[in-house]
């Protein structure tokens, strides 16, 4: 039986999976793992929610849609800045990028 | 007749500055010299057909030259009172007249500085700074308005002091050049002060005194002390005593600076600035204008008596330029209330001052040009040095001894004329006046005939000759000699009360020759004197009358002492009781209060700087943090 609190512990669960590691991880490509784990616990709640409270309705899905495109772009573009840092500073380390503040 | 060209007159010299200035270091000496002198050159011609048209134009229906405005530019309008601040070109008779005067002595001392100025390091450097002087001397005789006057006042200062100091490696030079300055500013305190007080109870700063007189007539009350403030501002630039410190110094910077500025045309600003304001002053303070005339003959008899005792050359033309420009001062002064019609005998004196003006612009130009040329062959202002000089520079020897004769004011030559019509003003005054400057101008006799047999006779430094070989000038510098010397020979002549008056009719100057007479007899005798005394090879008469008159000789040596009593108040009075606890309530109370709110604010911000650590992870907790106590907010 489809119970609708499993699949919100589930991505309550990866909601803070993604925060704790947003904190915690010192290379920015975990730091990016973790923001996109935030993003598809989004994710399963708009498919979930539509799928159990609306099952008339398809908004639920196409906003994990594009919510997933989105994502995707934004990766492109952190990777990006990941390289062009990587360049510049020889790490990507976010403890060695503390010089934003000048 | 259309006359906005004049605007040339000014624009042309002010170019010519800045081209000078700012590329004057990438040109050769005689390119950047000719650039000057060609410019005034065209400024000057400017300046004789504007006084051609403008005197052979047509009189008005009252028998005066009309007063053209050729263009007036509002600058700055104030927020009160509908005043502003113009800038224009006024044309009426004395400004006209001071055209040709500043532009004819500018020319000469450009033609001649080539020739003294010769291989001078900065030679491009002075001929910008000539143009500026240029430019706003003639800026300042067309104003229209004595808010411009002020402004150009001021740039004739800036200039004064850039040229006084142009010697900049010469302590000596730089110390007169701050001290022109610093004496010319104290005294123009008060013209600012009396501009402001006239322009806030009359409402007007135009010189249009016909076109504003409701206006003036509704600050009457104040009128005396704002034109006596303006004097002030006159006095020091025209070395009126007490004011009169800074001109004897400025003869550290060069001959031709000294004749320009010093002698011709800055130092008679204050003549020209009280001959502008004469309206008001005849019509509101014909008392108060009497201040006028006893300042001025108490500084003509001070600087005359010292003049006698100096040796430096220089020296005495400065001190005979105070005592001259003081006659001019007189002559405004002694003039007594206006009433319309021709030979008023109150009035002579503003014509009187205004040809003065004229005449002693050329001869003292010459004088001064002339003490020039012999430093320049002998390398040294002391009498001690000279001596028998006619030998070896005839041309300098007769322009100098024509415009000797002119400034002792016998006939032909113009100082005559001139002196005679101030003399006759004061005799019309009161006698007791007029006699008092009928001996002053015997001492000027006196004292300018003791220099010339100084230079070039008497004692000659045989020794020190031989070793320098004196010989004339080149041409460059006996050409401006000989031109201002002939014009000082026919200036005479010209029918000057037709062009000048105080009311603008045209006046016929008739010699009284009473007066003329016995100023001729005395300045004879004096000449005579000085002759007796100073001609011969010793000067036993000279030397005797030192000996037994040592202590006056040594004050008017030391010129009284003045400078040593400015000292004196300024250091010991001034400086040590006012200035000093002024300024440690400047340092501890007023900058103390500013270094708190300082270094409060610094000590503040580094309190919250540790906020800022550049840690992206740390500004994720924070704002998750904020972001939980806001669900949380809203949730309960």
């Amino acid at each position: 039986m489809l119970h609708l609190e499993y699949f919100l512990i589930l991505s309550a669960l990866m909601l803070f999976i993604g925060i704790y590691g947003f904190l915690t991880r010192r290379s920015t490509l975990a730091v990016l793992i973790s923001v996109e784990l935030m993003l598809n616990a989004s994710d399963i709640n708009f498919a979930v929610f539509n799928r159990l409270l609306y099952p008339a309705g398809q908004e639920g899905y196409f906003f994990a849609l594009f919510s997933i495109a989105i994502s995707a772009a934004e990766t492109a573009v952190a990777i990006a800045i990941m390289i062009a840092i990587y360049r510049n500073v020889r790490s990507i380390q976010l403890n060695h990028l503390d010089t934003l503040k000048w | 007749m259309d006359y906005s060209y004049t605007v040339l007159i000014l624009l042309l010299p002010f170019l010519s500055f800045l081209v000078l200035g700012v590329f004057g270091k990438f040109m050769s000496h005689r390119t950047s010299g000719l650039i000057g002198t060609l410019t005034l050159t065209v400024v000057t011609l400017l300046c004789y057909y504007t006084a051609y048209t403008y005197f052979t134009a047509p009189r008005t229906a009252e028998g005066t030259y009309a007063v053209i405005t050729a263009f007036n530019h509002q600058w700055l309008p104030f927020f009160i009172g509908g005043l502003s601040f113009d800038i224009g070109c006024m044309l009426d008779p004395i400004s006209v007249m001071m055209l040709v005067v500043v532009g004819t002595v500018s020319l000469a001392v450009h033609v001649y500085s080539f020739g003294y100025m010769h291989g001078e390091r900065g030679f491009q450097r002075f001929y910008a700074f000539l143009s500026l002087f240029t430019m706003s001397m003639l800026g300042l005789v067309v104003a229209t308005n004595i808010f411009q006057m002020y402004l150009f006042w001021e740039l004739v200062g800036v200039s004064s002091y850039l040229l006084i100091g142009f010697y900049y490696t010469k302590p000596a030079a730089i110390a007169a050049s701050k001290k022109a300055f610093i004496v010319t500013r104290f005294a123009d305190l008060g013209f600012l002060i009396g501009i402001l007080i006239y322009g806030y109870y009359c409402g007007t700063f135009s010189f249009d005194f016909e076109g504003n007189a409701d206006k003036i007539a509704a600050g009457a009350a104040m009128l005396p002390t704002a034109l006596l403030l303006m004097f002030v501002g006159g006095a020091g630039k025209s070395a009126m005593f007490p004011l009169h410190i800074w001109l004897p110094d400025a003869m550290e910077g060069p001959t031709p600076v000294s004749a320009l500025i010093h002698a011709a045309t800055m130092v008679v600003a204050g003549v020209f600035q009280v001959a502008r304001m004469y309206p008001l002053w005849i019509e509101y303070a014909p008392n108060t204008l009497h201040i006028v005339a006893y300042v001025g003959a108490f500084t003509a008899f001070y600087a005359a008596v010292v003049a006698c005792a100096q040796t430096d050359i220089k020296r005495v033309l400065a001190f005979s330029t105070i005592s001259q420009i003081a006659f001019m001062m007189v002559a405004l002064g002694v003039c007594t209330e206006y009433v319309t019609g021709h030979s008023h005998p109150g009035s002579v004196g503003y014509m009187a001052a205004m040809f003065h003006l004229f005449t002693h612009a050329m001869f003292k130009a010459c004088l001064f040009l002339c003490a020039g040329a012999i430093i320049t062959i002998v390398h040294d202002n002391e009498m001690a040095a000279m001596g028998g000089m006619r030998k070896y520079m005839p041309i300098t020897h007769i322009t100098f001894l024509i415009c000797c004769l002119s400034i002792s004011g016998i006939p032909p030559f113009s100082g005559f004329f001139s002196k005679d019509e101030i003399l006759a003003g004061c005799f019309a005054f009161s006698p007791v006046m007029g006699w008092i400057m009928t001996l002053i101008a015997a001492m000027t006799a006196f004292y300018m005939f003791r220099l010339y047999y100084g230079i070039f006779w008497g004692t000659e430094n045989v020794k020190y000759h031989a070793e320098i070989q004196p010989h004339e000038c080149p041409a460059t510098m006996t050409v401006p000699l000989i031109f201002l010397a002939a014009v000082t020979c026919v200036a005479g002549f010209i029918p000057f009360g037709h062009f000048v008056s105080a009311d603008g009719m045209s006046y016929d100057i008739h010699l009284n020759w009473s007066v003329a007479g016995t100023s001729i007899v005395i300045a004879l005798a004096s000449i005579g004197l000085a002759t007796y005394m100073y001609k011969g090879s010793t000067q036993p008469v000279a030397d005797k009358l030192a000996a037994r008159f040592s202590t006056l000789n040594k004050w008017a040596y030391h010129r009284f002492y003045i400078d040593e009593v400015y000292q004196f108040v300024t250091h010991r009075i001034i400086f040590a009781h006012i200035s000093k606890p002024v300024a440690w309530c400047d340092k501890h109370i007023v900058d103390g209060f500013l270094n708190g709110l300082a270094s409060g604010s610094h000590r503040l911000s580094y309190l919250i700087r540790g906020f800022q650590s550049g840690e992206v992870q740390q500004y994720a907790y924070v704002f998750l943090i904020g972001a939980l106590a806001i669900v949380l907010l809203l949730i309960i």
